[in-house]
């Protein structure tokens, strides 16, 4: 000890701390490419941290506001690019509960295994990226094989692997292809393969374990508050689930449970998804056995859907409902309506303003990952730097749905 | 792989016509940068799903020796802008491209990044070419992986090749030009040229 | 169905329904904005409302109105399973003095939310911790989803770069860049003249 060490008094020592501000910018492969948020850190861990959103900000809603209702199915496709089926799903049920119509039960069962099929991709990324984040490079890489294979059948039923803009007001813009029940039920048994070796992978990894559980835990009050829906209100022990609660489609006619976790960390949040993947394989099956192969795909109404083509051309009147609705737009009654349908992240809902013309006054997309963005501050505040990887992956933020 | 079509071709010697041993080791120093091409992955939006699609082992462009995503723009030969640019992130772009070291390529991943897409709006920046060079455009909302490996073969024969403008992506195949598709050709000389 | 939440709604606060209605099955009800976060308060508060979750809130320009804009909020109970949506008008037609009362005290998720309605429409939330810009930049100036903003006015955070014919740069040309055709490699030949197909 040098001698003016020893005669100082610890309390009379004050060296100048301050915490130190970090920038994790919006170009960060943590952030998923669009969130920044700016810490102030002590050491390794987390005083405060302002998340700042918008980097992907695309004026959807402002967009919406210059096209038709139809037009909307490209956007809203973007909005949750992971699960883009739920999306049209979702809109598509929004302005068929505005007109007061119910799409004919072939089409019911069809978007049911479409949109589950759009979750599995939606969980399948999610995790994966999730487990790529923490240097596990092996889950993700099988768990993008098992992406690309309901990719594979979305292409065939839909024409495009992604970003479908498959829905319609009033039905589907095709019906099933031939082999679409065969190629579900394959694909769905392919996956729940990849689940299980992913399982058997990762859940027995030490290293994995430490690094998500009792990492990231935030209270089921806090997260009612924060207007948390979908797998990250689950892992905290509420069992809301829109398919239960209020059903739509055909969902309370289906067997299938609603994983719950106990500890609200991260590693809850993992396992549910895991498990709702599983469930969603047992409501593909159950759509599969159910959906007739036959029948109308589409509402039987020439102010909603557009006229089979031949009839454009050869009859008056189906040139005349192609180019009402394609020209001025589908009618929709003036008023407004909220219809919701559990997205990939939760309640996805519609406040939809219209004012009985083709074009919408206002498309309000009310985003599950918004609302469960923001509880980002809640979730990493006091933990250490490492942390907001696993936590800011288990939360699913999709940037085009949080920013719209 | 890409071909360019002008028959009169400015061949940039980047030895400046020196002689044997230095454009031999110009080809050899072209040969190993379009073969070893360090990404940085620049991923914003939808694209980045179509991103993670191509990396993945079904179409995999680390065959293309382009396998290790480097987060450091000073580490980086190659900046995929994959997805929207917004008037937001404009300016974290520009400085990304701007730390990268020399040489340095830009690949315009979707429409998004080539052109706006169709988001004609208060936000978007119409095409990443506003802000920064870019050498390659592959369209698509989103691309298929198969034009990816198509615009990824194309850099690797423009830096073989030493040509520094820009070139889109195009089908491989015009499916109007196609005689078998049945579609009526409207437009009698151009079918016989060929474009 | 909840019309009993209008009922307890105006039979506890008499002067503050303007209107309510339950058009395509949400029941509604249009506030004074006066009296907007008692009634929030109290759909939280109160045990036979329990609104426990803010599920959206937003606002909607009515350019032709006065008041102009419309804050609108949905809440739900996850308890009792009902759901309202509540209303309010603010804001004077020319979009220059449009406050209301913050209810982000009584639900986080309506911090960011009216963070986005004061980026979007300039509606000011009286109250709110930290009210500024979530979606777009700081420097933005005006008010985006407004509907006298035009949709295609764009103010860029950096200069575009210094190009002839920005908007139709190459290689957009029917003669320029890679050609249709079954590509071939060209490695090893420095003149790339090959046509193919």
């Amino acid at each position: 000890m040098e001698p003016l060490d020893q005669e100082l008094d610890e309390s009379e020592i004050e060296l100048p701390t301050e915490p130190m501000l970090l920038n994790v910018g919006p170009a960060h492969p943590a952030m998923h490419g669009t969130v920044r948020c700016v810490m102030e850190l002590s050491g390794e861990s987390i005083q405060k941290v302002d998340v700042q959103v918008g980097y992907l900000h695309r004026g959807f809603e402002k967009m919406c506001e210059r096209g038709t209702w139809t037009q909307i199915f490209p956007y809203v496709d973007r909005t949750n690019y992971v699960s883009p089926m739920l999306c049209n799903v979702g809109f598509a049920l929004a302005c068929e509960k505005m007109l007061g119509v119910t799409v004919p039960e072939r089409c019911q069962w069809y978007r049911m295994a479409l949109g589950e099929l759009a979750r599995m991709s939606d969980h399948l990324t999610c995790d994966g990226a999730m487990a790529m984040e923490l240097g596990a490079f092996t889950p993700f890489l099988w768990m993008i094989k098992g992406r690309d294979m309901i990719w594979d059948l979305m292409e065939e039923e839909t024409g495009a692997r992604m970003t479908h803009s498959f829905g319609r007001v009033g039905g589907m813009a095709a019906p099933p292809t031939a082999g679409f029940k065969e190629n579900a039920r394959a694909v769905s048994e392919q996956i729940l393969k990849i689940i299980e070796e992913v399982e058997r992978l990762l859940l027995g990894n030490r290293i994995f374990l430490d690094r998500l559980e009792n990492v990231g835990i935030i209270s089921q009050e806090d997260a009612l508050s924060l207007g948390w829906t979908g797998p990250c209100l689950r892992a905290t022990g509420l069992p809301y689930d829109v398919r239960k609660a209020s059903p739509y489609l055909k969902y309370d006619e289906v067997d299938f449970d609603v994983p719950v976790g106990s500890t609200s960390d991260c590693f809850d949040r993992f396992m549910v998804r895991i498990e709702e993947m599983k469930q969603s394989a047992r409501i593909i099956e159950q759509c599969i056995a159910r959906m007739p192969d036959s029948g109308p795909v589409n509402i039987d109404d020439p102010r909603i859907i557009l006229p089979p083509k031949d009839e454009v051309y050869n009859t008056i009147e189906g040139t005349i409902q192609h180019f009402k609705i394609v020209m001025e737009g589908l009618k929709l009654p003036a008023g407004e309506v909220y219809a919701y349908t559990e997205g990939g992240n939760g309640e996805y809902g519609f406040y939809l303003v219209s004012d009985g013309s083709g074009t919408p006054w206002r498309v309000r997309i009310r985003p599950p990952c918004f609302y469960v963005t923001s509880g980002l501050e809640r979730v990493i505040t006091g933990r250490m730097m490492a942390d907001v990887v696993p936590c800011f992956g288990s939360l699913n933020m999709i940037g085009g749905e949080c920013d719209r | 792989m890409g071909e360019l079509k002008e028959t009169n071709t400015q061949i940039i010697d980047p030895s400046g016509g020196q002689g044997f041993a230095t454009t031999k080791a110009a080809d050899l120093l072209a040969w190993a940068q379009k073969y070893s091409l360090f990404m940085y992955p620049f991923v914003t939006a939808c694209c980045g799903m179509e991103f993670m699609a191509v990396s993945s082992p079904r179409y995999d462009f680390s065959r293309f020796g382009s396998e290790a995503p480097r987060f450091s723009p000073r580490q980086s030969d190659l900046l995929w802008v994959v997805g929207t640019i917004t008037q937001r992130q404009a300016p974290i772009l520009r400085r990304i491209y701007e730390q990268m070291a020399e040489p340095k390529w830009v690949l315009a991943f979707g429409t998004c990044a080539s052109c706006g897409g169709f988001y004609d709006n208060y936000t978007t920046v119409a095409g990443i070419d506003k802000i920064i060079p870019c050498d390659i455009y592959v369209p698509g909302c989103p691309p298929r992986p198969e034009a990816v490996l198509d615009g990824l073969m194309l850099l690797q024969d423009k830096i073989q090749s030493g040509d520094r403008r820009p070139a889109t992506v195009k089908p491989r195949h015009d499916p109007v030009q196609d005689q078998s598709m049945g579609l009526v050709q409207l437009r009698r000389s151009r079918a016989s040229s060929g474009v | 169905m909840a019309k009993h939440l209008i009922d307890l709604v105006t039979q506890k606060f008499p002067g503050a329904v303007i209107q309510s209605h339950s058009n395509h099955g949400d029941d509604t009800l249009v506030l004074e904005a006066a009296s907007w976060h008692d009634v929030a308060q109290f759909l939280r508060d109160d045990p036979r409302c329990a609104m426990q979750m803010l599920v959206d809130l937003t606002a909607v320009d009515y350019p032709d109105r006065d008041p102009r804009f419309e804050v609108v909020v949905h809440l739900h109970s996850l308890t009792l399973g009902h759901r309202i949506r509540i209303k309010t008008r603010v804001g004077d037609p020319d979009g220059e003095v449009v406050r209301v009362a913050s209810i982000s005290d009584l639900w986080g998720s309506a911090n960011w939310a009216e963070r986005e309605a004061y980026d979007m429409f300039g509606v000011e939330f009286v109250g709110h911790p930290d009210l500024r810009r979530i979606l777009m930049y700081p420097e933005f100036v005006g008010y985006p989803l407004r509907k006298d903003y035009p949709a295609d006015k764009i103010q860029p955070l950096i200069a575009y770069r210094e190009v002839e014919n920005i908007e139709k740069l190459p290689p957009f040309g029917k003669d320029e860049g890679m050609s249709f055709g079954r590509q071939t490699h060209s490695y090893g030949q420095r003149s790339n003249e090959q046509e193919s197909n």
